[in-house]
């Protein structure tokens, strides 16, 4: 088993939230892992990515070469584009949320960013900030992009939960179930959207 | 607690390390990407109750000097920097070879191939040799781990600091660690040899020599490294040496092993035996390093050799920034995977200051009341105001290293420049800015000193700044003219009072401070989720 994620978003999006989850669980689970972060000064509002590898066997990069990566997942849906050319272009899939975090004055257009999303094969890509609204708060889309990736990863989802629990334990009882919420109603869409395909 | 498996950053790593081999103390100053180490320190359970000095330093130069204070008092100590913080402490560093150590010192030093978070991308080894230090360089979280306690025996075997050559990929990077046994700290003791210790001429002739001498004997130590390997090959139509993470990337491209001869450094000076026998048992040479050519350059030499050397000098490898698999996947000869093109509606985005950062109300005033000046200049700072260059402010002439906002506006009013404003954080200004004050208060020079106090130091994530609650008494001791040390709230509300107040300062033909203050956002609501 061996799988390499990109995971993207707007310093301060909360990206490395998924990732320790993700850590949590892989090592819960005697898997190899490495985990590149950005730190300092791209955090502040600019794009940062963290490369994901989670594998059966010793890991030695801890950078996803080129055409390698089994998915990007993002919370911003311009972040996902960014990094195509490191997806494998047989097998890669994008999960990304679909609503757009503008703050720089050049920001594409909106309609080209869905089209290029739109027309790619491998894509699950909904409004996760909308989705956690639903049922949670906004600042819980991330764990929504969680469950929407889940499904493609070989963990089972209980104990990615778990790694929720772990996380958020320190935060009260309401925000881990909130946040649980979140990861199953993810989840759930991304299941729906993919047999719907 | 033996065999524990734990999720750790490099940088976390490392510092466990040294605390399961027995440190007594960290000393730093924040500086991205090195911060982590003495952060993890501080909030380790252990370390608390061992206590564990972890006190954030004033500067790079007071942390290395306070680490050798440490030492001599035979405590293992380690000091942690990034790579520009070598420049900070180099007097203390390099003289701590000719002290040498009693406690094991490790020095960390945290370079920063591309540039994520730095002005340059200097190579710490550089240092290492200059100084005659020995360094290591880990591949790995779990080398990073390994070699703190390597790194401290060591130390105290041959008596001389230890250089621990961190690069940001691993520094940031997570893996699964395995946490080998604890180690009690050191008892109090002090050197047996006392001479070297005090640097008087005649003292340093004589040390030096040994130094000298020592070196060559590291050269053995290297030899016999367990970090550094010779792995033999089946292909000798190339020898690669790769030199810390640039192994992982070679390993890499051959999940099947590699099929050529390899020397893998992890610790200097180089082992030239074990590199000669690579010459000799391969056509020509690959250096795979991350940061600058510093292997490459030595086995090149200045007069060409027999052998072909390939790296980053002749373009097998980029001359700039950090490896990737990708690059030394070409620099073999591999071929390039399949793969997308980059996506071309995608448009960088740079950071930016927060909103509801009290720099930005700076950088509004101050601009505002600069439109009326011609020819102003402004002299910036390193931290999260360096942001301040960018649009929309584009408020910021120059930002060069720690403190010389202040020291650069001296001298360029002693050029005959007006207005010459230095914008300096207060965490910046306590660890370099201090003395170039001193400078231009002794001179009444005519500049506008204002300090941009947001009670932490932000760019680095919000560690404690060293000047909370004292820069105006600072500035005052230091002798600043009382009416001229003024304070103000950087606040929307108080645009037209801060451009007043720059105003009249800006319009003073002497020196002014003004410690314009707001709480950084992000530790304001850190602070106040602690509260509740």
């Amino acid at each position: 088993m061996k799988t390499d994620i990109i995971l993207a978003g707007v310093g301060g999006q909360g990206i490395l939230s998924i990732a320790s989850i993700l850590g949590v669980a892989a090592l819960e689970q005697n898997l190899y892992l490495k985990q590149a972060e950005v730190h300092g000064m791209s955090q502040r509002g600019g794009d940062v990515q963290s490369n994901l590898r989670l594998s059966s066997s010793p890991v030695h990069s801890d950078l996803i070469p080129l055409g390698k990566a089994d998915m990007v997942v993002s919370l911003e849906p311009m972040e996902a584009l960014r990094y195509v050319e490191y997806l494998n272009p047989q097998s890669g899939w994008i999960v990304t949320s679909t609503a757009p975090f503008v703050n720089i004055p050049n920001y594409p257009e909106q309609a080209a960013i869905d089209a290029a999303l739109a027309s790619r094969e491998r894509v699950v890509a909904f409004d996760m900030e909308a989705a956690a609204r639903e049922i949670a708060s906004p600042r819980s889309s991330n764990m929504v992009l969680l469950g929407a990736c889940s499904p493609l990863l070989d963990i089972d989802p209980s104990k990615l939960e778990d790694g929720i629990r772990a996380i958020f334990a320190r935060k009260g009882e309401k925000i881990v179930e909130a946040n649980i919420a979140a990861f199953r109603l993810g989840r759930e869409k991304a299941i729906e959207m993919r047999s719907g395909k | 607690m033996k065999n524990r498996k734990l999720l750790l950053l490099g940088d976390e790593a490392l510092a466990l390390g040294a605390l399961d081999a027995g440190l007594s103390g960290v000393y730093a100053y924040p500086g991205t990407p090195s911060t982590e180490i003495t952060e993890y320190i501080q909030s380790h359970q252990g370390a608390k109750e061992r206590g564990v000095h972890s006190h954030w330093s004033s500067n790079e130069k007071t942390a290395m000097e306070e680490a050798l204070g440490m030492s001599f008092c035979g405590k293992r100590a380690m000091v942690c920097m990034k790579h520009v913080g070598m420049n900070v402490c180099a007097d203390a560093f390099v003289n701590s070879a000719m002290t040498g150590v009693n406690g094991g010192l490790i020095v960390v030093a945290a370079d920063d191939p591309s540039m994520h978070s730095s002005q340059n991308e200097q190579d710490s080894r550089f240092y290492s040799q200059f100084a005659f230090i020995p360094a290591l360089e880990p591949s790995g979280q779990q080398e990073a781990y390994e070699m703190a306690a390597y790194a401290l025996d060591f130390s105290e075997r041959v008596q001389l600091p230890v250089m621990m050559r961190m690069v940001t990929r691993l520094c940031h990077s997570r893996a699964v660690v395995e946490q080998g046994d604890e180690r009690p700290e050191n008892t109090l003791s002090y050197p047996e040899k006392t001479r070297q210790w005090v640097l008087m001429p005649g003292n340093s002739r004589v040390r030096y020599r040994e130094v000298l001498q020592l070196w060559e004997s590291l050269k053995e130590e290297s030899e016999k490294s367990p970090y550094n390997k010779y792995i033999t090959g089946t292909d000798r139509s190339v020898g690669i040496v790769a030199s810390g993470i640039a192994f992982n990337y070679l390993m890499e491209n051959f999940p099947d092993g590699c099929p050529y001869n390899v020397v893998k450094i992890s610790q200097y000076p180089l082992p030239e035996k074990m590199l000669q026998r690579l010459a000799d048992e391969s056509d020509r040479l690959l250096v795979i390093e991350d940061g600058q050519p510093f292997i490459e350059e030595k086995l090149r030499g200045v007069l060409p050799g027999a052998k072909k050397i390939s790296g980053r000098l002749d373009g097998a490898l980029p001359r700039t920034g950090e490896l990737t698999p990708d690059a030394v996947a070409a620099a073999i000869g591999l071929k390039e995977a399949e793969h997308e093109k980059r996506c071309e509606m995608v448009v960088p985005r740079p950071p930016a200051l927060c909103q509801g950062c009290g720099h930005r109300d700076v950088f509004h005033a101050l601009n505002d009341v600069l439109a009326g000046y011609k020819d102003a200049k402004v002299f910036g700072d390193i931290g999260c105001y360096t942001l301040g260059w960018l649009s929309p402010f584009n408020a910021i002439d120059t930002v060069v290293d720690m403190g010389a906002s202040i020291t650069m506006a001296k001298g360029a009013a002693d050029a005959g420049q007006h207005p010459a404003v230095a914008v300096i954080g207060d965490s910046t200004f306590t660890h370099s800015g201090m003395t170039g004050l001193l400078d231009a208060i002794n001179e009444n020079s005519p500049i506008t000193v204002i300090i941009s106090d947001n009670l932490t130091t932000g760019m680095t994530g919000g560690q404690d700044s060293q000047g909370t609650g004292k820069l105006e008494d600072i500035c005052l001791g230091l002798g600043a003219d009382p009416a001229h040390v003024r304070t103000i709230d950087s606040l929307p509300k108080n645009h037209d009072a801060m451009m007043a107040l720059f105003k009249e300062e800006i319009d003073y033909p002497g020196l002014s401070v003004i410690v314009s203050r707001r709480e950084c956002i992000q530790t304001a609501r850190r602070h106040n989720s602690a509260k509740k």
